[in-house]
């Protein structure tokens, strides 16, 4: 810790050093503009802030004294910059003498790691008086050291010139060089000043030259292609040469944006300190990764969210050192904080070995806030649960602390890093502690993207929103697709993924160029959540594309988040995924095709319950709910065998017995399917499976449901109203054990 | 040259004279490959790749209701300067830069229709023929009407 602190304090002084001299500068700039009677309208504006830049980072930072001589200057400054004063000659005379001796502290600082012992009294009660002056009265001063406490915090805004004292003729000599030695360089200066070797660059400066070096890399890409075919060793040289050059170049461009997260990390020790401190908590910090680069964009947009998680994970992960020793750990809890690069994305993990998250609380804890209904709670997983935290509204902190617990935060994290086109996720062991996992795009400039073709049209796709690519070869091309009611949909393993050919969204017209591919490319993307296939022509290779934004007239198309340009110079439009599934209507009509990934939407899910609907035979319309189904599958009739009376199915290895459910309705005993092949809904439970067969599965939908549990049939839960239409809730557990009574007995081996 | 003339960057259009003032124009490029948008408005031809930077070319001829353009005829590009950056005019062929006295600058008649009416500026009477002004910002403004070629607010 000590350690830590001592290199993060070294930082900090590091950065106010930089930004200090870099401000004064501008400071005496202004002033002496204003002194000419130059100034503009925004330069008190501007010279406020840099004073009040330098006193608060000083106060920061425990820089006393640089503190308390800024705060002075300021208070006179906010002065005039509110317009109650106005610039003097003397005026400004002392505000120069008040910028050299700040950096004669700074540079005292910088040199000897301390803030000088001169006495700045004097000066310090000459810029008080000039607040409470008239201007004419400008000679005025109270008396110079008449206990103007340096370190005094608060200076009433109207200090009464307390004495008169000995005229300092100030407007004669703007700068006093016997008083105030300004730049006085000592001669063991050795090392150039910080200020020296570092510079501020504007973003869009750098933006520009990202740019340039854009273009210069498609030039090279020509060149390079070019002298390829040719037979000139000096040529070919020079061309290699320009190639390295160009991608190194390219590499120290795009450096110049990254910065390392342990920028925002090195304030983290000091924050675990204070806060374990307030709380009487011992928690060691564990940070790995800080070389982790990331653009700077991003850094400022997870700065917030990551403090707030550290704050939580110490406030209601880790315990206090005597609950930690009763439940048999060492007193002093562990926080790590991890941050690597995987796949294009940077990860930062926050992991504390603390309490973990009670899962039954949370429950209970979402159920008084009405966040879900009881219902609901029972059904939950774990999983779920935990992210439940991320409600808006949702604290189990069980008495509010002023580090966290006021149930604003973790939905605001949640927001915040989706923003930026990242992901959270959390897990926690009761007792062992809570990670939580955040994924983040390296940059907002440049991602990673795949690149399709359809009607000989490249389109990027970018990473985030793809999960896998699917490729439908010979029979499969033909039968893979089939069509709920003029929507194509595809079977993927188990679940129905509804599919948009981008070819007929975009209206792309044949070229009669390409070939007629027989192979069906289906890239299944994410977006908020759902899942959807994409018909495409062919799929290229990942790339990584630099965004560029289309012109105002393209605004208003939904379905592209900018535009690229490929290595070949030619314009690239990005897809916006979320856009193009609203267009397509993939997001709209069908409500949540998010199978594996419910967790995501816990929200929704809080209140609405998805449910496979199907069709039972004359005209039944029955649901089940969806987590009840492990998959969908179709088995042809001649797959069918018979075991110990009963039909079965060879399955992965196993044997599915198959249940009709018709067979077991109360009213639908002679409407066996006869269906080939046979629509089988695969449900598991205690590790074994059992296949329903039912008619014709037709959709998934997502609903709030209202049971109406009148219902009295066999093999029926109840009935409800799904899309308009009424639809009986099949009670599997009921038809199973009709089928098969030695389903639910535990640990019983039959097959 | 007197003080109050002005120079135009000249181009046709469908066999039509048009010019733009020469101050908007950033530069005039040769067919370059465009990569089409899909949904876009038909007057959006494309993207054009211009060292780096992305720019929409609009198609004159459909942004003036004219014909379009034969298939082996290529446009060439005359890159105008808009708030929003660069925008790309698809012409037919690009004439010279001639400079104009502002005294010859006329309204456009009363009869003008349709589209031509919201775009073009004014007109002015050279020996052998009409030019066209056309004003640069209400052409690259395919938002609200004027991209249907009814009424635009200004």
């Amino acid at each position: 810790m000590a350690i830590n602190n001592e290199a993060l304090q070294q930082q900090l002084i590091k950065d106010l050093l930089i930004e200090s001299f870099e401000g004064l500068d501008h400071f005496d700039r202004e002033m002496l503009a204003l002194e000419k009677g130059e100034g503009k309208p925004e330069t008190l504006n501007i010279v406020f802030r840099v004073i009040h830049t330098i006193k608060g980072t000083a106060g920061c930072i425990g820089l006393g004294k640089i503190e308390s001589v800024a705060h002075v200057g300021e208070n006179l400054l906010s002065l005039l910059r509110d317009g109650k004063l106005k610039t003097n000659p003397p005026m400004i005379a002392a505000l120069l003498e008040y910028s050299d001796s700040l950096k004669e502290m700074l540079h005292s600082l910088e040199q000897t790691g301390q803030q000088g012992d001169k006495d700045y009294s004097l000066l310090l009660a000459k810029l008080k008086a000039l607040q409470t002056e008239e201007p004419a009265a400008e000679t005025k001063l109270p008396a110079a050291d008449s206990g103007w406490g340096l370190f005094e915090d608060e200076v009433p805004a109207a200090v009464p010139a307390s004495a008169p004292i000995p005229a300092i003729p100030a407007a004669a000599k703007p700068l006093s060089p016997e008083k105030i030695p300004l730049t006085e360089v000592p001669s063991q200066r050795a090392a150039a000043s910080v200020s020296d070797t570092a510079i501020r660059v504007d973003v869009a400066q750098l933006d520009k030259l990202m740019n340039l070096v854009g273009e210069l890399v498609l030039a090279r890409n020509q060149i390079v292609q070019f002298t390829g075919e040719s037979k000139e060793p000096t040529l070919l040289n020079a061309s290699q040469r320009l190639n390295i050059i160009t991608t190194e170049l390219q590499e120290s461009v795009m450096k110049t944006r990254m910065q390392p997260i342990g920028n925002v990390w090195a304030k983290y020790p000091r924050i675990v300190r204070d806060v374990a401190h307030e709380l009487g908590k011992e928690i060691k910090l564990i940070m790995e990764g800080q070389e982790t680069e990331l653009d700077r964009t991003i850094i400022e947009a997870i700065k917030d969210p990551l403090t707030h998680i550290v704050r939580n994970s110490i406030d209601h992960g880790i315990e206090k050192p005597e609950a930690r020793i009763a439940a048999g750990k060492p007193a002093e809890g562990l926080l790590i904080l991890r941050a690597f690069h995987e796949g294009g994305q940077v990860n930062i993990e926050i992991m504390d070995d603390g309490q973990g998250i009670n899962t039954a609380r949370v429950k209970q804890k979402a159920l008084e806030k009405s966040l879900i209904t009881p219902e609901q709670a029972s059904r939950i997983t774990d999983r779920e649960v935990f992210n439940l935290i991320f409600l808006p509204g949702f604290s189990t902190a069980d008495k509010i602390t002023n580090v966290s617990g006021r149930g604003v935060g973790m939905d605001v994290v949640k927001t915040n890093i989706e923003k930026i086109g990242g992901s959270v996720d959390v897990l926690s062991q009761l007792g062992q502690g809570t990670t939580l996992k955040i994924k983040i795009p390296l940059t907002l400039a440049i991602i990673p993207a795949l690149i399709v073709t359809s009607r000989s049209e490249r389109f990027a796709i970018p990473q985030v929103n793809l999960l896998e690519l699917v490729r439908l070869e010979g029979e499969l091309a033909r039968k893979g697709i089939e069509e709920l009611y003029g929507a194509p949909v595809y079977r993927l393993r188990g679940q129905l993924l509804p599919l948009v050919y981008l070819n007929r969204e975009f209206k792309l017209e044949h070229s009669g160029t390409e070939k007629t591919a027989t192979d069906v490319q289906i890239v299944v993307l994410q977006a908020d959540g759902r899942q959807f296939g994409m018909v495409v022509d062919e799929i290229n290779d990942t790339e990584e594309i630099v965004v560029k934004p289309l012109g105002k007239q393209l605004k208003g198309i939904s379905c592209f988040a900018g535009a690229t340009i490929m290595g070949d110079g030619r314009v690239a439009l990005i897809l916006d995924v979320l856009g193009l599934a609203q267009h397509a209507k993939v997001i709209a009509e069908v409500r949540d095709r998010s199978l594996t990934d419910k967790s995501k939407n816990v929200d929704r899910a809080s209140q609405k319950q998805s449910f496979l609907v199907f069709d039972a035979g004359q005209n039944s319309r029955m649901a089940i709910p969806l987590s009840a189904v492990a998959r969908l599958e179709e088995f042809p009739r001649k797959m069918i065998e018979r075991s110990g009376g009963q039909e079965v199915v060879q399955y992965r290895g196993d044997i599915l017995p198959l249940i009709q459910v018709s067979d077991y309705l109360a009213n639908g005993g002679n409407a066996t399917s006869t269906a080939d092949p046979l629509q089988v809904v695969v449900y598991s439970e205690l590790g074994r499976s059992v296949g329903l067969v039912v008619g014709k599965i037709s959709d998934i939908v997502e609903e709030v449901l209202t049971v109406k549990r009148d219902v009295k049939r066999e093999g029926i839960a109840g009935s409800a109203v799904i899309q308009d239409k009424v639809t009986d809730l099949l009670d599997v557990p009921g038809i199973i054990r009709a089928a098969d009574p030695t389903f639910y007995r535990p640990n019983q081996e039959n097959v | 040259m007197s003080q109050t003339s002005k120079q135009y960057c000249t181009f046709f259009v469908n066999g039509q004279f048009f010019g733009v003032e020469v101050l908007n124009v950033q530069e005039v490029l040769r067919y370059q490959q465009m990569t089409c948008v899909p949904l876009a408005p038909p007057t959006v031809q494309g993207l054009i790749n211009l060292r780096g930077q992305i720019v929409t070319a609009i198609d004159l001829r459909r942004r003036l209701d004219l014909p379009a353009r034969p298939d082996d005829q290529l446009p060439m590009n005359v890159v105008v300067r808009s708030d929003d950056g660069a925008i790309s005019l698809l012409v037919d062929e690009i004439g010279d830069v001639v400079e104009l006295n502002d005294e010859g600058f006329e309204h456009p008649p009363e009869t003008l229709r349709g589209v031509a009416r919201e775009l073009i500026k004014g007109v002015y009477q050279l020996k052998d023929r009409l030019l066209l002004v056309l004003d640069t910002e209400r052409t690259v403004n395919l938002s609200g009407g004027a991209a249907l070629g009814n009424e635009q607010n200004n």
